[in-house]
């Protein structure tokens, strides 16, 4: 990975960053002045009370979504200062999603659905198959390539989120509740890919989650409330 | 990249192959009826052009009246006589032959059998101006000619209704209170282009006519036949300088005779013809608005429908513009699969109409590329609204949605 952090200084970096939606009496303060940092190479694990700002937080983060206020420099560059397909094209490159509810198209095949961010990428036939069956092995799908998501488990399913995520080779994946809608086996199962991915592969990941057991598979743990970050430390792995 | 995008686009519509094919059903039907129409069209135009080849573009025919509709009985302008149609023939030396004729609709009865049919007062020369044919008998004596008997010559069409099988020659049918014997029979001309039968027509000398059935010494029309040494144009010219001379029409005055020569009259039907086409084409048209509008409908449909799919595709890195162009292609695929049936239809429309109207089935490339082309246009133009909503979606509002 020598292409990895070509600018020195985190990976990603917001400053002073607020979210507010509505106006007025009406004003939701979704983030509220918000500064983190994450390096290249970390497993960061966001938790808090519902409607504390964690899903605005990744939606800003990756990208999806401007700043109300603030900065937000990724690899150096602000994105807070770009058009809506100047941010596609940083996500497209750059960064990986991972969702609650796997988020695969239906009645298209396992393999299909992790080419599709290849498709954007540019990549010809062979190389997008290529690419597609590599990240499907990651996930230790290989032999499923060919089936649809109806015919897979949800763990297997999101099992092909997490391909279709590393598929195209991001710096970053981002993972909201990404064990959210599995039983506790399934939700050991996707954080021990995710786990390996990071150490392996130095792979950057952030992710929200509500169970202690989850965030434990991190190294460092923000804890938000209202909007602000409460608490951010090293997890006891880590430690 | 396109190639992918309307790989996509196939499979989506198939996915949904009974609610796609209700969807396109009105391109289908738009794009068959401007098909069929206009090659029926253009094969009947063609095969009026060929008829009037066939009878010769060298037959003038001259009418009473300053319009050729307003001719006949209805018209104030004096009428011409036997004198003036000998007159022309003998003048004019690039008329070879003239036939004087005047006629008018009665009922012809034989036995049990009659028919209502043109009843034609002329001479022999008519025969031979017009290229009739005895099929069986004669044709006029000089004797009966000069002194108005009551013989006729029949036209294929009242023979058979009212002879059938049997040998007309020599029987009598009678005319309003004329009793008229039968010399002679014609051969078939057959039905022109645009149906009407030519061989329903009773024949009898001139002043039979004049005197038992019209009751005047009128001609009502001059029909002539041109040598085919002089152009068309200079034998009109040249003719509409000796009627006016004829009929002492001042200089200032206008012509108070009509000349129309076949391929005016062809030009006439072919003109109705264009009319026709064109207004069915309109309403064909019509037809392909209503289907585009059945698209705009379904895409919007779809786009709702797969709200998460574009979230999807938007939160791993599709610009708008891509989103923009895979709806946009998914409507023209559409569209243009409805254009591909109705293509098919529309020529499979336009044998069948060319057989039953009779005129020549004349495949058209230029109309059935129109025809598809438009098809794609309607793609575009209502495919544009559902499009252009799927790819301002919000990527977080749309992956949200259930
Ligand atoms: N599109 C929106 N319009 C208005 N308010 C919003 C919108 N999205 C989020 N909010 C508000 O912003 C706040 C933070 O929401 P967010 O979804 O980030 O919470 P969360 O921490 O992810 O909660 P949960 O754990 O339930 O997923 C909430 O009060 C929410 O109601
Ligand atoms: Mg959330």
């Amino acid at each position: 990975m020598a292409d990895r952090s070509a600018t020195p200084g985190p990976l990603i970096a917001l400053r002073g960053i607020s979210r507010i939606y509505g106006a007025g009496e009406t004003e939701v303060r979704a983030l509220d002045d918000v500064d983190l940092s994450i390096d290249d190479g970390e497993f960061v694990a966001i938790m808090g009370p519902s409607g504390s700002g964690k899903s605005t937080a990744m939606n800003v983060i990756g990208c999806l979504d401007a700043p109300t206020r603030g900065d937000y420099l990724f690899d150096g560059v602000n994105v807070a200062r770009l058009s809506r397909d100047q941010r596609a094209l940083l996500r497209r490159h750059y960064l990986g999603f991972i969702f609650q509810g796997y988020n695969l198209l239906p009645r298209t095949s396992a393999l299909h659905n992790v080419e599709l961010p290849l498709i954007y990428k540019g990549l010809g036939r062979a190389a997008r198959r290529d690419a597609a069956l590599r990240a499907l092995a990651k996930v230790g799908l290989a032999e499923r390539s060919h089936h649809d998501p109806s015919e897979l488990s949800g763990g297997q399913q999101q099992r092909v989120a997490i391909a279709r995520a590393l598929a195209g080779n991001p710096r970053v994946v981002l993972a909201d509740e990404p064990t959210g809608n599995l039983d506790s086996h399934m939700s050991v199962e996707i954080m021990e890919v995710l786990r390996d991915l990071n150490h392996r592969e130095g792979l950057t990941i952030v992710m929200v989650t509500h169970e202690e057991d989850m965030a434990a598979y991190a190294d460092r743990l923000i804890w938000m409330v209202d909007g602000r970050i409460e608490r951010d430390a090293p997890t006891k792995r880590a430690a | 990249m396109l190639w992918e995008t309307i790989k996509l686009a196939v499979q989506a519509i198939f996915r949904n192959a009974l609610r796609s094919f209700l969807t396109v059903l009105g391109i289908v039907i738009g794009v068959a009826a401007v098909i069929a129409m206009v090659i029926v069209g253009q094969g009947s135009a063609q095969q009026v052009t060929s008829d009037v080849e066939k009878l010769g573009s060298n037959v003038l025919m001259v009418m009473p009246g300053q319009d050729a509709f307003e001719g006949g009985p209805g018209t104030t302008d004096p009428p011409f006589s036997l004198a003036d149609n000998n007159a022309v023939e003998r003048e004019l030396s690039f008329v070879d032959i003239a036939a004087p004729i005047a006629a008018s609709r009665a009922r012809v009865v034989f036995g049990n059998e009659n028919r209502r049919t043109d009843i034609v007062g002329t001479d022999n020369r008519y025969f031979a101006a017009a290229d009739w044919e005895i099929e069986r008998g004669r044709v006029f004596e000089p004797s009966e000619i000069q002194s108005g008997r009551p013989v006729c010559v029949l036209g294929e069409t009242v023979r058979d209704s009212l002879f059938g099988n049997a040998n007309p020659i020599g029987e009598t049918v009678r005319i309003k209170a004329l009793s008229c014997t039968v010399i002679g029979h014609v051969k078939s001309k057959g039905a022109s282009t645009f149906g009407s039968d030519q061989d329903d027509f009773v024949l009898m000398p001139l002043k039979t006519f004049q005197r038992r059935i019209a009751g005047n010494p009128d001609v009502t029309m001059m029909y002539l036949s041109i040598s085919d040494r002089i152009e068309a144009a200079r034998a009109q010219e040249g003719l509409e300088r000796f009627l006016r001379d004829l009929r002492r029409i001042g200089p200032r005055e206008d012509d108070d005779f009509t000349v129309m020569d076949m391929k005016q009259i062809a030009t006439m039907l072919t003109g109705i013809t264009d009319v026709l086409t064109g207004l069915l084409s309109a309403v064909a048209a019509v037809s392909l608005i209503v289907g585009g509008i059945g698209i705009m409908n379904i895409m919007l449909v779809s786009v709702t429908e797969r709200t998460r799919e574009i979230g999807i595709r938007l939160a791993i890195g599709a610009q708008a513009r891509q989103v923009m162009t895979q709806f946009l292609i998914e409507a023209i695929v559409l569209s243009l699969i409805g254009g591909l049936i109705g293509v098919v239809l529309g020529l499979a429309l336009a044998v069948l109409g060319s057989n039953a109207l009779n005129v020549p089935f004349t495949p058209d490339i230029g109309i059935v590329l129109l025809a598809f082309a438009f098809s794609a246009a309607v793609g575009v133009v209502f495919g544009f609204f559902p499009a252009r909503r799927a790819a301002r979606m919000d990527p977080i509002e749309a992956l949200r949605r259930e």
